[in-house]
């Protein structure tokens, strides 16, 4: 009974990323209805900047958060305008292959830059040690113990649920609280209508890169802060999974992803738990072919009606 | 018109486009709302719209109409820059208007509503109005992020101005409804409101009594009277119902393969034989709705 806790605590935070990750690749699609594949590999740029500011600037992580985000922003508005602006009449299919090079562009140039060894990703936040509850919960060695020491759960995971609700609830009142938010939703019903509306499409799209690829650096640094191995293709394999955890709850839905990102973090631990740890990526994929079949329009999409 | 001479119109397919414009009275000694020069679009060749010259008034309702296919739609979209023109210029307030994006043409004056309803369906009512008003109270992002007071005051004065532009069709009691459940004719109504939030100078009315029945097309006349006075701002729109054209438009424009056949006053109109031969058929027909 612990270990299933435990177990889905750390699914919980895992299903944290990726549903921060998610939620970048379904604004976008709901947007600039394009899937940018090259969403992952922002991730993996957001933790090389944050681990550069950190290791050779030597400056606080808060700062190095700050830092990394900025230019993820950056990289992001950068990439649409280069990459994906000019072809945004051309066919979904042009999209998606310049969305793969992009991909392997960032991957290549890390390598390039920062080199293809192993980084280890220095410890960023730490939990200070303190005893709350009347003592029944202790916090040392960044590690929460609870129920006499039966239940451990590491810092890192409860920062990466506690940062996950507060962007959730961040980018919910953003979406439906403010004119740029109502522009967004506005822009991804109708282009054509917004447009006629006064509403600065391309602007809207540049934010909403921006948005998506700050949200990248943070989820970068959080999943470097749990497994802390930085390589060039770091964010790839974390990058797909976000994207299975769009499509699974309804791609273009924010609380879809939000649903999608956590049900799949928990699953995948759930499984390397009690099923087998080799195939916990396999059973990822297959809650995605098994969605796909029955629900094609993910958990929380809309099914779309085409005018005849 | 003697049956001699509308045939000889007939036979020379003369085109008496009149050199006076049909700018009312009241409009003439002040600047245009709408100018446009040898406005024209080719698609692939296909002249879809040719040398389309017309002056709107700053108070005027005009009318474009002319058969299915005509070019009246393509107009608006030359217009409202959705279509960058192949020739010609579009001068709204006096000022040229090319190599604009429909959004900057937007925020020049200019705004519409669509002949299929085209509403950010699963929004509310408000929040369509709000999108509207996009450019007409702005805050900066960061205070909106921030909450600083000026994006509270911003957002209390969108909430009151989209209440109180809802009201001028009496929907201000259906604000928090999702605009896509509304019955056909509040939509139709709910477009009109979204497009006067943007503030414009001149609106763009895409047959906006499409679908709807006598009364409710009485009503809109009534209401399109109410908004040109209470605004003060000038109105074209493509229509097919004659009522309504024939009723309110003081100015009309017919248009046929992308051409302008005729303008003149809705008496001068009716009584054109090029329009009665193109647009009307022969007088024991109904036409084309």
């Amino acid at each position: 009974m612990i270990s299933l806790l435990s177990h889905l605590l750390n699914g919980l935070s895992l299903g944290s990323v990726y549903a921060i990750i998610a939620l970048g690749y379904t604004m976008v699609y709901g947007i600039a209805k394009m899937l940018n594949f090259a969403h992952g590999d922002v991730i993996m740029i957001g933790a090389y900047i944050s681990f550069c500011v950190v290791f050779y600037l030597e400056l606080p992580p808060v700062l190095a958060l700050i830092i990394a985000m900025a230019v993820c922003m950056v990289l992001g508005i950068v990439i649409e305008r280069l990459a994906y602006k000019p072809l945004r009449q051309a066919p979904s299919l042009s999209v998606l292959i310049t969305a793969i090079g992009v991909s392997y562009l960032l991957q290549n140039s890390a390598q390039l830059i920062w080199g293809a060894n192993t980084k280890a990703f220095p410890k960023m936040f730490t939990l200070p040690d303190a005893n709350l509850f009347g003592g029944n919960v202790h916090i040392a060695n960044n590690t929460i113990s609870m129920l006499d020491g039966r239940l451990n759960v590491s810092g890192n995971t409860v920062l990466t649920i506690i940062t996950c609700v507060v962007i959730m609830v961040a980018l919910t009142l953003f979406i439906n609280k403010t004119k740029m938010g109502k522009a967004m939703r506005g822009v991804s019903e109708d282009k054509g209508a917004a447009e006629l509306m006064g509403i600065n499409v391309n602007l809207t799209i540049s934010v909403t890169f921006a948005i998506g690829s700050a949200l990248a650096a943070v989820a970068g640094i959080l999943l470097c802060s749990t497994y802390p191995t930085l390589l060039p293709t770091t964010g790839a394999m974390p990058g797909i999974k976000a994207f299975t955890a769009a499509v699974f709850g309804g791609i273009g839905s924010i609380p879809g992803a939000m649903v999608g990102g956590i049900l799949l973090g928990i699953i995948e631990t759930l499984g390397k738990a009690y099923v087998s740890a080799e195939l916990g990526d396999a059973f990822v994929f297959a809650v995605l072919i098994i969605v796909l079949l029955f629900k094609p329009t993910g958990l929380l999409g809309k099914k779309i009606h085409e005018k005849v | 018109m003697s049956q001699n001479m509308k045939k000889r119109l007939l036979d020379t397919k003369m085109v008496p486009v009149p050199s006076i414009s049909i700018v009312p009275e009241r409009d003439v000694n002040k600047r245009p709302v709408l100018e446009t020069r040898h406005l024209g679009i080719e698609f692939g060749g296909l002249k879809a719209v040719e040398d389309f010259n017309i002056t709107v008034g700053p108070t005027e309702i005009c009318g474009l109409i002319g058969p299915n296919g005509a070019g009246k739609t393509t107009v608006f979209n030359l217009l409202t820059k959705v279509y960058q023109p192949t020739t010609g210029t579009v001068l709204i307030n006096g000022k040229d208007t090319s190599g604009m994006t429909t959004e900057q043409a937007n925020r020049m004056g200019i705004a519409r509503t669509f002949q299929n309803i085209r509403l950010f369906s699963n929004m509310s009512v408000e929040d369509n109005v709000r999108i509207g008003l996009h450019n007409q109270i702005p805050y900066s992002m960061l205070s909106g992020i921030l909450r600083l007071p000026s994006y509270w005051k911003a957002e209390k004065k969108q909430h009151e101005k989209a209440l109180e532009l809802l009201s001028i069709f009496g929907m201000q009691d259906m604000a928090d409804v999702k605009a896509g459940s509304l019955p056909y004719g509040a939509q139709r109504r709910l477009e009109i409101v979204r497009a006067l939030a943007t503030n414009p100078s001149l609106l763009l009315l895409d047959e906006p009594a499409a679908g709807m029945n006598p009364h409710e097309t009485e009503e809109l006349m009534r209401n399109i009277i109410k908004i040109r006075d209470d605004f003060q701002i000038a109105v074209m729109l493509i229509e097919h119902d004659m009522n309504l054209v024939m009723g309110i438009c003081e100015g009309i424009c017919v248009l046929n393969y992308g051409r302008i056949i005729a303008k003149g006053t809705p008496e001068e109109i009716q009584q054109n034989p090029v329009v009665i031969e193109a647009y009307l058929g022969s007088q024991n027909k109904e036409g084309d709705k």
